[in-house]
């Protein structure tokens, strides 16, 4: 018997699209219109740090809300995934910046970003 | 629903018996809280591995639209 699965496809794709790109955000909203503020606050941080990245907006699709949560163990959004790997949601990736550890892993994962605008976010929360 | 404090330490407790949890109500509405969790079985795990084992403690309350607790910030640590 063969049946779609949506939640099935959805980690199909959710595999892809992590590889296919160095930093995806998956979050409520875009990252020019976040609609939650947890999600804001990480694509925030990456906007601000000049990172390159893909948003993927789970309002938009059921399968890919409850698929990410299944993918990554992980009951909440947002999810950021740097190379491949589950980094974290809002608290690890809020404490990460104020930590340097994000800076490290965005230049161990070869990802560019602005050092001087990481240190003011440092700076400002000091 | 909202969730009283009490309730989340509960359920944090049965999984962490011997941890040290500190709940702040950030908002007022026993909707929005911070959960500090302490304990020795932290040591060696990343903050992902913590925290998935906490968010594994509350069952399902933070899960989905249905989810009692639409906002929970995590903080997990290993004991000094």
């Amino acid at each position: 018997m063969t049946m779609s699965d949506p939640i099935a496809d959805a980690k199909t794709q959710i595999d892809e699209t992590i590889k296919a790109n160095s930093v995806v955000l998956y979050m409520k909203g875009t990252k020019s219109m976040p609609q939650c503020g947890f999600s804001s606050r990480v694509a925030g941080v990456l906007n601000y740090m000049g990172v390159e990245f893909q948003d993927v907006n789970v309002l938009a699709d059921d399968a890919v809300r409850q698929g990410i949560k299944e993918f990554s163990d992980w009951p909440t959004i947002p999810q950021l995934y740097v190379q491949g790997e589950f980094v974290g949601g809002c608290d690890i990736i809020t404490e990460m910046t104020l930590t340097g550890e994000l800076d490290k892993l965005f230049e161990d994962s070869g990802v560019s970003f602005d050092k001087d605008a990481a240190d003011k976010i440092r700076e400002a929360n000091a | 629903m909202p969730m009283q404090p009490e309730e989340i330490e509960d359920l944090i407790r049965e999984t962490f018996p011997d941890a040290e949890i500190t709940i702040t109500d950030l908002a007022g509405d026993g909707n929005h809280y911070a959960a500090e969790v302490i304990d020795a079985s932290f040591a060696g795990q990343n903050r992902v591995q913590q925290q998935r084992a906490v968010y594994a403690a509350l069952k399902g309350k933070m899960d989905g639209p249905a989810g009692d607790l639409h906002a929970l910030a995590l903080t997990t640590k290993a004991p000094d």
